[in-house]
Parts: structure tokens; sequence; C-alpha cells
């Protein structure tokens, strides 16, 4: 494989980075949000795996492998996480935006029922 | 730690277990409540007694915990401490006694009472310090136990004048803070002892002494109301009358009197502090204060408050006598923290006993008072005449020694001032005793209770009856081994010896 | 028991009790107090080997560095494990009973937030109580289905707070790290009110994206280095630009986890939303996890790096964020926010910490008083935020304008508040006061003379706040409303938390030859004296 070649895929890793990071603080739907830190992690760990390769003519280095793999799976919660909190969100607020009020008050939030139909699967 | 070690813990603990035991007791228990107080500053009073002894007899005592990394927290008895702390104990007794008398039916005495023993648990600490560290840990002590003193009556005034309170000696604290952390970064661990320690650094540190002189000056002067960092004392009035007492005479500004007394005879040391330069802008700060004080004193009408800028300018007189060098001022000074707090405990006793008797707060309402409340305008009138200086009551013996001993410095305007204090101090007093004395009565007084067959309650009464004795015992008997002066001395010679 | 099995212990422990709480609901409580008790046990005995054996060192597995995970006890470690065994015993304490006792969806007598503005708010109320009383059974399954899932989520926070403070190498700290966020925003989203939820949210957007940033500087770090070693990476990193990225990427996402100024606003609304427990376990731990990383970056790895100017900029940001929290602590109207802006205000006195230690003469002073700063914050802020939580329960609201003449009903939790409060100020002889103490006299004899304005200048703003709500307790009140009441427990924890806040200051020199070993900062201790 040629030299040139780990360079690059840092330099998207790193570009996808900032797009992501870019969209998280641009963008105000909360799926759109999730995604940017997706895409976030995505750049970060095409790092690691460019830096996995950063030696040519030998077999690539493991070990940012296996923290890409722990990254992944530390992603996966997170974003499982992140989309259960959105649902919840939208359903105290009634909106797929997080409001910037602090006084948002103390009324309580019902728990989704998870058996209902929900009319939230447009333009995510 | 000896045995004489544990002999300091108690006095510290006698009035802190008794506050932590009143601070539990529920509202209804008055007795009890009363019999606590009352036993706590007796077993105060005779763990002092004893003390005096000792130290009388050359023997000190130390306890001492580890605190900060190198510093310890420590108490210790030296003669000043013994001074400091007799006079707290024995007041503290006839405050409470007062104060129970003063505050019945009044409602959270339980609250009360627990704070007013933290006060003068932290007072006692302060008293009994060996070190800066632990001065400066009591010293903060006092300001949070003696705000809800403060503040007791709920008011909206009450919260004010506590407000100011704080803003004034939190924030002199802070300065006092710096002032020991900076000493302490330029000479190690600060140990009070006679002569004080920073010989040594004067030639290498000259300009910075002379800085943290200034600060710890700036820090104590807060609570020790020298001008013009005294403006909270006039606006803490609005606490009840066993407290504005207390704040006077035994614990706030005697602290922070004490304080500046240990900076310069302890810590600095009275020679090296002459050879800093720094003691005559003290004197000059001093007698500032003297004078303003008791002009604003004049100028007053709330009896209060005119006893409050009395104290403005009386404390500065300790003040004064530090600033002075020689043994005489110093004399002078460390025996008016005695005579100025028996004086002036009398006097608040008896303008609270006026207050609550007859519903009189002001000098315009006290025509005639002489009649109705004999016993108590007789102490007094003692007490307003050792203020002013008469003899051969206890205001006298400070004056003179305060006006030789600046003779004897070089200091002649000290002797103008000290008198022009004396003419101001007749001025705003003698109307008093003439109103109280010679104007007839009013048809009906402001609010009126009868006690019973004592002009007022006998536990309003006894405390300045006790305190104006002392008054005269101070001056009269003040040659004799068995007077303030006579420790004081025995302090001075101490702090002067080659 | 040996260093290894105290280590061992740390984590396991609670992790198991963990699974254990979530597979035996109705165990937690019971679960969290045992896990307490023995990791507390264990922690005394791995602070017992660090002191007489030095820096205890375990590798999992057997297998070492680069590739296994090696698990290392020093003096700072063994602190922030100490500080996080108290605050997690005080809130198993505290839970036991908070969780039925308090009843968070009481509807608010006075108007409430103001949104509903109706001329028939009498009725209004009258139906709303009906509703209430009438909803109650449903309202206490909402507790207990709270306090459900409270118990598991606490514990494996516990968890990934030892792990954080045991790892020896970064990336081990970036998973711990994860795992600490995670819990603590589902934590924070389990008080379930919309004010809640939304803050959790918020939480989970700076968190996780914080996370990507150290995870790329990580990554930064390894190209370069090769190894994540810290100690590996002390030993042979040498400054370029590449590890200047690394840790300027690191720093910006642990600094957004820490909460420092400019990056704190998430905080507020976070910790003032919570549940009180959570709340306390937030501002006193999980804040503090990312500042001990920064330590450990800055002052052990990359200790080349710390240039002056960088240090006075962690100090300025400091400096910055005592002023912003204080003065926006003292115009708050709930009580939980502001002690959450305290703590933004708290952490900024930790951030001086960095142009303080990091200079020559008296660092390890400054070293030392941060880290007893640390400690004290967490004691008198945990204090707090309980105190805060019982008198929600007692009072039915929080509103501080509305808490007049609260030292008659609740004398108890009044001087709770006026002890932390002492701490918080730094008056003597807390812990606090020790801190303050140390890092003034490593300012003065550095000459760094501003440093010391801020200090003083922070310590007064913190008494502003805190009298102005202490003010409120001592009012004359005509008839004080009959207000809940609180279960013992609840109160006492509180209160004996407090206390150790303030008693603690005689235990800091103690504390200090603690962090003294393995401590990468060097250097007597003030007192030493400058005398020529």
């Amino acid at each position: 494989m040629p030299d040139a070649d780990h360079r690059i895929y840092l330099l998207a890793g790193a570009a996808l980075f900032a797009i992501g990071f870019y969209s998280l603080l641009a963008q105000a739907h909360l799926l759109r949000r999730i995604m940017s830190l997706n895409v976030m992690g995505g750049g970060v760990f095409l790092v690691f795996i460019a830096l996995a390769a950063r030696t040519p003519g030998v077999i690539p280095d493991p070990v940012p492998q296996a923290m890409v793999l722990t990254g992944i799976v530390v992603s996966v919660c997170a974003t499982g996480l992140a989309l259960a909190l959105a649902d919840r969100v939208q359903a105290a607020t009634g909106s797929v935006e997080l409001e910037d009020d602090e006084e948002a008050g103390d009324r309580p939030v019902p728990r989704p029922d998870p058996s209902a139909d929900r009319k939230d699967t447009h333009s995510a | 730690m000896t045995g004489r070690g544990l002999l300091l813990l108690g006095i510290l603990l006698s009035s802190f277990v008794t506050g932590l035991a009143i601070f539990f007791l529920k509202e209804e228990r008055h007795r009890l409540r009363t019999w606590l107080n009352l036993l706590g500053a007796a077993v105060k009073l005779v763990l002092v007694a004893v003390l005096l002894q000792g130290i009388y007899q050359g023997r000190t005592g130390s306890i001492s915990v580890e605190f900060l990394p190198g510093i310890p927290f420590a108490l210790g008895a030296d003669a000043n401490s013994v001074l400091f702390v007799t006079l707290s104990s024995v007041l503290w007794f006839c405050t409470t006694l007062y104060a129970v008398g003063y505050l019945e039916d009044s409602p959270h005495r339980s609250r009360f009472f627990g704070f007013f023993s933290l006060c003068v648990t932290a007072t006692t600490g302060i008293a009994l310090s060996a070190n800066l560290v632990t001065f400066l840990t009591f010293y903060e002590l006092l300001t949070v136990a003696t705000y809800p003193l403060i503040v007791h009556r709920g008011t909206t005034e009450a919260l004010r004048g506590g407000r100011v309170y704080l803003a004034y000696t939190l924030a002199g604290g802070a300065i006092l803070l710096l002032a020991v952390v900076w000493l302490h970064s330029l000479a190690g661990p600060v140990v009070f002892e006679e002569r004080g320690i920073l010989q040594p650094l004067i030639a290498s540190h000259r300009t910075e002494l002379q800085a943290i002189f200034l600060l710890f000056v700036i820090g104590l002067g807060v609570k020790a109301a020298i001008v013009p960092l005294h403006g909270w004392l006039p606006k803490a009035m609005v606490a009840p009358a066993p407290v504005s007492s207390l704040l006077h005479a035994v614990a706030v500004v005697k602290a922070g009197a004490f304080g500046i007394v240990r900076i310069v005879y302890d810590v600095y040391g009275a020679q090296t502090a002459a050879t800093l330069g720094v003691l005559q802008p003290l004197a000059i700060a001093a007698a500032v204060t003297i004078v303003y004080g008791s002009l604003r004193a004049l100028s007053q009408d709330e009896l209060k408050k005119r006893l409050a800028y009395s104290t403005v300018s009386q404390v500065s007189y300790v003040v004064l006598g530090a600033a002075i060098v020689g043994p005489v001022a110093t004399i002078g000074g460390l025996a008016h923290l005695v005579h100025q707090g028996v004086m002036k405990i009398t006097l608040f006793f008896c303008a609270g006993n006026y207050a609550e008797t007859l519903g009189t707060h002001r000098v315009s309402e006290m025509n005639g008072v002489g009649r109705r409340m004999p016993w108590t305008t007789a102490a007094f009138t003692v007490a307003a005449l050792g203020m002013i200086g008469v003899p051969p009551l206890a205001g006298y013996v400070t004056k003179w020694y305060l006006q030789k001993g600046a003779i004897q410095a070089g200091d002649q305007w000290v002797a103008l001032v000290l008198g022009a204090s004396s003419l101001l101090n007749a001025a705003y007093f003698l109307p008093i005793l003439y109103r109280a004395w010679f104007n007839p009565p009013p048809e009906r007084w402001p609010a009126e209770h009868r006690f019973g067959r004592w002009e007022t309650h006998w536990m309003l009464l006894l405390p300045p009856l006790a305190t104006a004795a002392l008054v005269v015992w101070a001056g009269v008997f003040a040659e004799s081994p068995f007077s303030p002066l006579a420790w004081v001395k025995l302090i001075a010679a101490r702090e002067y010896a080659p | 028991m040996t260093a290894a099995w105290a280590i061992a212990s740390l984590i396991l422990l609670p992790l198991a009790a963990s699974a254990l709480a979530f597979a035996f609901p109705r165990r937690g409580r019971w679960l969290a107090l045992a896990t307490a008790l023995t990791t507390g046990v264990a922690v005394v005995h791995l602070t017992r080997h660090v002191i007489t054996a030095g820096v205890q060192v375990h590798r999992a597995g057997g297998w070492g560095a680069p590739l296994g995970i090696d698990l290392r006890a020093d003096g700072l470690g063994v602190l922030m494990l100490l500080v996080t065994s108290l605050i997690g015993l005080a809130v198993s304490l505290y839970a036991q009973s908070y969780f039925t006792a308090h009843e968070p969806d009481r509807p608010r007598e006075t108007g409430g937030s103001g949104r509903e503005s109706d001329p028939s708010a009498g009725e209004k109320s009258r139906s709303r109580l009906a509703s209430a009383a009438a909803n109650r059974p449903g309202r206490e399954a909402e507790a207990l289905h709270r306090e459900r899932y409270f118990w598991p989520l606490f514990l494996f926070l516990w968890t990934a707070l030892n792990a954080l403070f045991l790892s020896s190498d970064v990336f081990n700290l970036y998973v711990t790290l994860e795992l600490v966020g995670f819990a603590a925003v589902v934590l924070v989203a389990l008080a379930g009110t919309r004010a809640a939820v939304t803050a959790a949210m918020r939480y989970l957007f700076v968190s996780f994206s914080a996370s990507l940033f150290y995870l790329l500087g990580v990554a930064l770090v390894y190209g370069q280095s090769a190894t994540m070693d810290l100690p590996s990476l002390a030993a042979t990193s040498r400054p370029g630009p590449t590890l200047f990225v690394a840790l300027a990427l690191m720093t910006v996402g642990l600094i957004a986890k820490a909460a420092l100024f400019p990056l704190h606003f998430w905080l507020p609304p976070a910790h003032a939303n919570a549940p009180a427990p959570v709340s306390a376990l937030l501002s006193a731990l999980v804040v503090k996890g990312s500042f001990y990383i920064l330590l450990r970056l800055w002052f052990e790895a990359f200790p080349a790096l710390l240039t002056p100017a960088v240090a006075q900029l962690f100090g300025l940001l400091g400096a910055a964020a005592i002023l912003w929290g204080s003065l926006n602590a003292l115009f708050q109207t709930r009580l939980k926010l502001l002690i959450a802006y305290s703590t933004v205000a708290q952490l900024g006195y930790l951030f001086l910490l960095f142009p303080l230690a990091a200079a020559r003469e008296g660092g390890f002073a400054a070293w030392s008083g941060g880290l007893i700063f640390l400690g004290a914050h967490a004691c008198a802020k945990t204090a707090m935020f309980l105190t805060a939580g019982n008198i929600l329960h007692a009072a039915g609201h929080d509103r501080i304008e509305d808490l007049d003449g609260m030292t008659h009903v609740l004398p108890v939790s009044v001087f709770a508040l006026g002890l932390s409060g002492m701490s918080l100020i730094g008056l003597p002889p807390s812990s606090g006061f020790a801190g303050k103490w140390l890092l003034l006299g490593a300012a003065i004899a550095q000459g760094q003379w501003w440093w010391v304005a801020v200090i003083l200048v922070g310590s007064l703003l913190a008494a502003a706040y805190v009298v102005r709500l202490l003010a409120h307790a001592f009012t004359r009140v005509g008839e004080p409303g009959m207000p809940n009441p609180i279960p013992p427990v609840m109160e006492g924890t509180a209160l004996a938390l407090a206390l150790l806040a303030v008693a603690m200051g005689f235990a800091s020199h103690w504390l200090a030859e603690l962090v003294r070993v393995g401590a990468p900062v060097a250097g007597a201790m003030l007192g030493g004296g400058a005398t020529p």
C-alpha cells in the first residue's frame, strides 16, 4: 500500500470530526445532533485506524484497532442512551429541539407508552 | 500537653459545652437554661482564677494539636491572655445574669443563649491563642457567632445591621488573613512571644513588614472600630442590650483591640515596631478616632448610639497606649482594656434598664430618671464619671498613665488629645447626668413596666451595681496588688525587661 | 488485605452490587450500604499501603503496559478514592429515605412558575390538591420506580469513579470517563421532570462530544508516542506541535466536562434539576473526575508543555469562573440553582492550582492546597445539596425568598447550611480555609499577587451569597407553616458532612503528606521561612 494513504485517512478523519462538531452546534433537531455525534465518532475512529497503518509494509498495529472496537461499543451505548433520552424530551416538551429555558418547570413527564403509535417519524 | 494545658482546654470548653447543651434545650425549659448558663459562667470563673494564680507564679501551660502543615493549633497562656480572659469571664458572668432577666418573655432564647455562649468561647479562644493562626481562627469564629445575636430580633432593621456587620468584619477578616499569610511566608510559624519574633527580619524585609503591619491594623481595626472602619458599630446597636454590652465591653471590640496589642507586643515587639516607624501612624489613627468618636457622640440623641460612639473613642485609648513606646504608656493602654470594659458594660446595662423599665431610648426622654430608678442611675453616674476621668475612679488611673507615658516618650501632642477627649466626654456625659438627677420627671414614661418592690427586675439591677463597684475598686485600689493595674504592670515589666 | 486486593475490590465490589441492585431492586438500599462499608474498608487499607510503601501498581490480568490495563494508586488517587468513599457513604445513607419521603409532584401553593395566570387560582389549586391526593398511590409508585433505578445507577457511577481514579493510561481514562458521564446523565434524568430531562439531554451532548475531543487527543498522543501509559509518557514524550494539539484537544474536552468557565453552561440546570443526592454526587465527584484527569495530563504526563503562559491561562479561566459563578449565585431565586452556581465558582479555585503549582517555589504547597480544597468542596457541597433536598421536602419548594423563618422550623438544616457555608467561604478552621491558606501562601511566595486578590475577592463573594441565603433563616415570621417531617437520617447525614467539612481543617497536615506520595510537584511547605 502506498505510503501516502494513511495520511489521507488521517485528514479525512479530522475533517469528519470537524464537520460533525459543526453540525452538532448548528443543528437544532435532536436526531440530527445525535447523528452529528456519530459522525464525530466516526472521524475519531478513522484517525485511529489510519494510525494503525502508519508504518508501511508491515501488518497494521493492533492497539489502535482495539481502541476503536472499544470506542465503537461506547459509541453505540451512548447513541442508544441519547435516543432514549431524546424520546423522553419529545414526550416532555412536545418538541424535537432542546428548549433554552432554564425554568422549564417541575411538571412531571409521563412515561412513554411503548405500544402507542407515534407520529414523529417525519422529517427526522 | 500538660495538666495546665488541660486547664486551658477546660476554660475554653466550659462555655462551648454550655452553648451546645443550650442549643438542644427546648424553649420552655427556662430554669434549666438559666442554671446551665450560670453554671458554665461560674465554672469558667473558677478555672480562670486557678490559671491566674499559676501565671502569677510564673507557671505557663500549653496545649496544641496539628492543624495546617507545619503550624499547630495551640492554646497557651501568658500575662496578656490572662488579663483578657479574666475580664471576659467576669463580665460574661454579669452579662449572663443580665441577659436572662432582659430576655424574659422573649422568643428563641435557646438559640440566643447558645450563640451567646459560643461568642464567649470564641473570645476566650482569642485570649488563649498561642500563635497567630489560632488567633485568626477564633477571631473569625467570633464573627460567625455574633451574627445571629445581632439579627436575633429578625426585623428588617436587625437584618440590615447584621449585613453591615458582616460586610465590615468579613472584609476585615480577609485583610487580616492576607497579613497573616504574608507574615508566615516571610517568617515561618508565628508564635506569640514577649517582645516579638520579627527582630531578625528588619534588615532584609523592612518595607514588607511595614506593609504587613498596615494590613494588620486595618484587619483588626474593623473590630476595634478605628476610624474609618467603625461604621458597623452604630448600626449594630439594633441588637438587644445584652448583646450590645457583650459586643462593646467584652467581646468584639475588645478582641480587635486585644489583637492590636498582641501584634505590637507579641508579634512585632515594641522595640521592633518602633524601629520600623509604624507606631507613629498608629498613634495618629488612634488619636483621630478618639476625637472623632467623641465628637459624633455629642450629636446622638439615642442613648445606645451615643454610647456606641463613646466606645469607638474609648477603645482607641488601648490602641494609643500600644502605639506609644515605653512601659508607662503600655500600662495605661492595657489597663484601659479592663477599665473601659467595666465602665462601658455598666453604661450599657443601665441603658438597657431604662429601655426595659421605662421605655426610654433617648437622652431627651431621660429627664428625672434618677428619681424613678436611683440605683441604676447611681451606677450610670459612677461609670460616666469614670469615663470622663474623674479621680479616683478607674478611668482616671488610665488617663494618668497614658499622659505620663506620652510625655515620657516625647509625644506631647498626645497629652493634648487626651485632655480634649476628657472634655468631650464630659460634654456628652454630664448633660445626661444633669437631666437624670436634676430635671423633673415627665408625667408618664413612654412604656413603663413595674417589677415589684425594686426599681427594676433584680437580674437587671444587680449586674450594673456589681460592675459599677468594680469601676470604683479598679480606681481606688489601683495601687494595691489586687487590682487590674497591678497585673498590667506585671505585663509591662515582662515586655520591657532587658 | 493486600494492595492488589484492595484495588480490585474497589472496582469489582460496586460493580457487582450494581448488577445485583438491578436484578433485585428491593435490595437496593441494603446493597448500597454494604458497598459503602466494604469499599470504605478497602480504601483505608489502600491508603495504609500507599503511605507506608509508596505508589501501588496492579497489573490487571498480569499483562502490564502497553497492552494490559495497569491500575495505579498514589497519593492523589487515594485522596480522590477517599473522597469518593466518603461522599458515597453519605449519599447511601441519605437516599435510604429520600425517595419515599420526597414528593416531587407536590403542587405549589403559590402560583408556581407563573406560567398559568388564571383568575380562578384558588379553585384551581384546590382541585389540584384534590387530584394530587387522589394520585397519591400513583405518585408513590413513581417514587419507587425512581428509586428502583437510582441504586444500580448510583453504584455503577461509583464503580466508574473508582476505576477512573485508579487508571494509569489515557485510554482507560477515556473509557471510565465515558462511563461516569453516562451514569451521571441518566441520574440527572431520573428526576423525571421536564427541566431535568432537558438538562440531561444537554448534558449528554456536552459530555459525549467532549469525550470525543478527548479521544481524538488520545489518538494523536498514541500516534506520536506509541504508548498510552502515563508513566511511560512522562518518561519518553518530547514537546512538539502534535503533542500540543493533542493536549489542547483533550483539555478542551475535559474543561467542558469539568464545567470550567466558559464551558460551564450545562451545569446549573443539570445540578439544580436533579434529585438532591444526585446533585451532590455530580457537584462533589463527577466534575472532579475530569479535573483529576487534567492534573494527571498536565503535571504528570506532559509537564514540559505546561508553560507559564498555559498555566496563567488556566488561572485566568479559573478566576473568571470564580467571579462569574459567585455573581450569578448572588442573584438566584432558587436554592438549588444558587448552590449549582456556587459549584461553578468553587471549581474556579481548583484551576488556580495550575499557575501556582507549576512554579518552582511553593509548588507543592499549592498542589496540596488545591487538593485539600477539592476535598473540602466535595464535603461542603454535598452537605449543601442534601440540606437543599431536606428543605425542598419540608417546605415543598426551594424559593429562597419564601424561606423566611427557616431557623425556627428547620434548625438542624440551617445549621448544616451555615457550617458548609463556612467551608465554602473558607473560614477557619474548616478544610476550605486550609486549602485557601496553602494556595495563598504559594501565591505570595511566588509573587503572583493577582491570584491573591482573586482568592480573597472570591471568598468575600462566597460570603455574600451564603449570608444572603442564611439571612432568610433569621427573619421574624408570624406563623411559621408546618413543614413536612424530614426523616432524621436525612438531616443527620447533611449535618455530619457539614461538621466534617469544618473539622477537616485539622486533618490538613495529614492530607498534605498523603498527596506527597508520588506527587509530580516537589517542594517544601509554606512556613519554611525566608530568613537568610
